[in-house]
Order: C-alpha cells, then structure tokens, then sequence
C-alpha cells in the first residue's frame, strides 16, 4: 500500500476541492476546454523542467512510495499528474473565492460573474 | 544553489507572464493573493508531507538549505510560477472564450 502513497495524495488533493466545483460552484471541471488550454501548457514547461532537474541530480524520489510506472526515462507518473492536480486545485480554489467575493475585481471593466 | 537561482527565475517570469505579456495583473488582485494564500497553505501541507516522509529528496548543493515545513523554500517559487502562470493564462483565456461568464 505505501506504493499508493505519493498518488493517495494527489487524489485526496482532487476529493477535498470537489466541493469547490459541486457545492460553491466554480465551474472549473465544467469549463473544461479552457481548464485544458489553461494546464496544459503549464504542465507541459514544468514536466520539463522537472524532467531537467531529475537528469541534473536535483531532486529523486524513493521509490518506495511511487506506483513504479514512469512517464518518460525517471519520470514518475506520480510528477505528471501533480503537474494537472496542482493547476486544477488553484483554479478550483481562485473561482471559488471569486463565487464567495464576486465584487472583488479581477479585470477592470469587466462585469460580475453572473448569478 | 541552482534550483534556487531557478526557482527565482520562475517567480521572475511568471510575474512577466501576469504583469507584462498577459497584462492579467492578477498580483495586483486581493482575489489572487487571498486565493494565493489559500493555495500556499495546502502546498506547505502536501509538500510537508512528501518532503517529510522523504517521498522526494532533495540534493542539498542545488538549494541554500532553508526549510519551511520540511520543504526546500525553492519549492515556494516553483509553487507561485505554477500558480501564477495558471490563473493569468486562465483569466486572460476568459477574455477570449466564454460567452456567457464575464471572466
């Protein structure tokens, strides 16, 4: 089980903003062609770059606590997906904000979020 | 001391991303930085944890060795371009595509 260990909390990370989306209603799962063009970008500059750091000696991981199938060469599937979970979470947790806040401005000029 | 020279960087461009190519200003936002905030805090959480049970190891001649909840501060940068580089790109793509949400 300790093999489920680093994956464990990516999922927990995604159970516990589910009631961003479902109960305040931030719409970010629903949005999802502009939370794809969003994350994938970013996910795609940072997996290099961690990519960059692994190969350097930066930072490993114990394999212990990783499902053991890698990406690509030593990268952890466990990286990609916290590449897409942690965009997901600050998405999720930036609308809800502006659910609970709606007249704090994020664009000048623009108008409030609908009801 | 590289990824802390590249966990500046990153910082540096995303706030670039935000500020100047994007023109988001998100960072001039109390919603991003309350956002920010919240994010941050479930970052030291996760991060503690995978930092804490050595999940992910770091090699201490890459970093200036101080921790925050067991996590390089490096890890502070890395988190805030991610965060950042997300929520401009996000808010500047609501310009372009939702017909229906004014942000």
């Amino acid at each position: 089980m300790r093999h489920l260990t680093y994956l464990a909390l990516l999922v927990a990370c995604l159970l516990a903003t589910l009631p961003l989306e479902f109960g305040l209603g931030a719409r970010v799962y629903r949005r999802w062609r502009r939370a794809a063009l969003t994350i994938l970008p970013v996910a795609a500059v940072f997996v290099l770059w961690d990519l960059l750091a692994i190969h350097a000696g930066w930072w490993s991981y114990d394999r212990a606590y990783l499902v053991g199938l890698d990406v690509v060469d030593d990268l952890p599937v466990e990286e990609l997906l916290f590449f897409l979970v942690v965009p997901v979470c600050a998405l999720l947790t930036f609308e809800a904000v502006r659910r609970l806040r709606p007249g704090w401005v994020v664009l000048p000029g623009r108008k409030r979020p609908p009801r | 001391m590289t990824y802390t020279i590249a966990s500046a960087a990153t910082v540096v461009v995303a706030a670039g991303l935000d500020l100047v190519v994007l023109r988001t200003q998100l960072l001039t936002r109390r919603v991003f930085w309350v956002s920010y905030a919240i994010v941050l805090a479930f970052q030291l959480l996760v991060n503690g944890v995978l930092t804490g049970m050595r999940i992910v190891r770091y090699d201490p001649r890459q970093i200036i060795g101080w921790r925050i909840a067991y996590a390089p501060v490096e890890d502070i940068g890395f988190g805030f371009g991610i965060v950042v580089a997300t929520l401009a790109i996000w808010v500047w793509l609501g310009l372009r595509m939702d017909a229906d949400d004014a942000d």
